[in-house]
């Protein structure tokens, strides 16, 4: 009789608390992305290629076009990609992306093509490839993470490292002298006539998040309508290479990145179409 | 006492504890626990039962392991009713 009082008892706070619990499905607001695959990443702690791919897969499952994406994945750190993002991608030679994408998008021009790049792969091996899919203004989409540093190969200078900035190859700072100025490549490119669409978000603060995302929506959005190229570049922090905790990393971002790569729009159409609203697709 | 009450769930297996979440959450209510999941990582945990829901904590993470739920007072009982109103009237309400 005693136990049979106990399981009742048990029972009947388990409905209780299940009552005032609010991790209902009414109540959930936010999930991961169903695009996003549950493979563990292999990132480091803190890495903001996480925080891009989930953006990247939460715009997909927000139009509604996993069947019909294709990504190009690069050489670096996010050569992986494909096993995070549930959707066709490939791999592409290093910096060859863009050309790669290219190719997608000519034989294939109903699928939404992107390309996902580092700043080794864009900014340095692939600088040409970059230039002139942006000049013939293919309608692709490319999203660049800057993180002013080789990742992979163990934080060597890349293009984009900042002057004084330290690496495993300028031990002593990057000295203008010897290794040149950093490349802005999104400025560079969004003087091009073929871009459509340029900007530079961060993933550093939720509010920059929320901005990345609108941002990948919108060259999601503008591949639709054929006018040419979408670029969005990602300033993100790279824990592990700067030696830094990951904290120490987003402040540091935020202090000296971010003044030399300020964000916001640096190109956009002169009469958008309302793309916001969802009426494109 | 605040109306709206959210709650977190954390896949503490994938947790790398890069504590991201708990400089992002305007409540200060996530702190790193001293146990380590099964690949050695120092994971996040909840530790003061005041979250909102604001998301801040999901859209930070980089592993996208932190669901949200939200739980609002939708029930707006009627204060006053008002029938039988021939003219125009002048109708105030005080909080």
């Amino acid at each position: 009789m005693n136990e049979k009082r106990m399981l009742e008892e048990e029972k009947h706070f388990e409905t209780i608390i299940a009552e005032e619990s609010v991790c209902t499905n009414d109540n959930l607001v936010y999930e991961k992305p169903e695009t996003l695959t549950d493979t563990p990443m292999h990132y480091c702690p803190g890495c903001g290629h996480g925080v891009a791919h989930r953006l990247i897969a939460e715009v997909i499952d927000e139009l509604g076009i996993q069947d019909k994406t294709i990504g190009v994945a690069p050489v670096g750190c996010s050569v992986f990609a494909y096993n995070y993002l549930n959707i066709d991608m490939t791999e592409a030679a290093h910096g060859r992306a863009s050309a790669v994408a290219t190719g997608i998008k000519r034989v294939l021009p109903d699928k939404y093509v992107f390309s996902y790049q580092g700043d080794g792969d864009l900014a340095a091996i692939g600088t040409g490839e970059t230039i002139h899919t942006c000049n013939r203004g293919e309608n692709i989409l490319i999203i660049f993470i800057n993180n002013g540093i080789y990742g992979m190969t163990g934080g060597q200078m890349a293009p984009t490292t900042l002057i004084g900035m330290k690496s495993t190859t300028t031990p002593f700072g990057r000295e203008v002298e010897v290794m040149g100025n950093p490349l802005k490549i999104t400025e560079l490119i969004a003087q091009l006539p073929g871009v459509y669409y340029c900007t530079r978000v961060a993933v550093n603060t939720p509010n920059n998040v929320r901005k990345a995302k609108k941002a990948i929506l919108n060259g999601f959005k503008y591949q639709e309508l054929k006018k040419g190229l979408s670029f969005v570049e990602i300033v993100s922090n790279c824990p592990s290479n700067w030696k830094m905790t990951p904290l120490e990393s987003n402040k540091w971002l935020e202090e000296n990145m971010l003044p030399f790569y300020p964000l916001g729009d640096l190109k956009v159409p002169k009469n958008p179409p309302k793309a916001d609203k969802g009426e494109l697709i | 006492m605040a109306k709206v009450k959210g709650d977190i769930i954390i896949d503490i297996e994938k947790c790398k504890g890069c504590e991201l979440c708990a400089s992002a959450c305007p409540q200060d209510s996530l702190e790193l626990s001293r146990k380590i999941n099964s690949k050695g990582y120092h994971y996040i945990v909840k530790i003061e039962d005041n979250c909102t829901g604001c998301t801040n904590c999901a859209l930070v993470c980089p592993e996208g392991i932190i669901k949200v739920y939200r739980k609002t007072d939708k029930k707006k009982e009627p204060i006053a009713t008002i029938a039988n109103v021939t003219g125009d009237i002048t109708v105030t309400v005080q909080s």
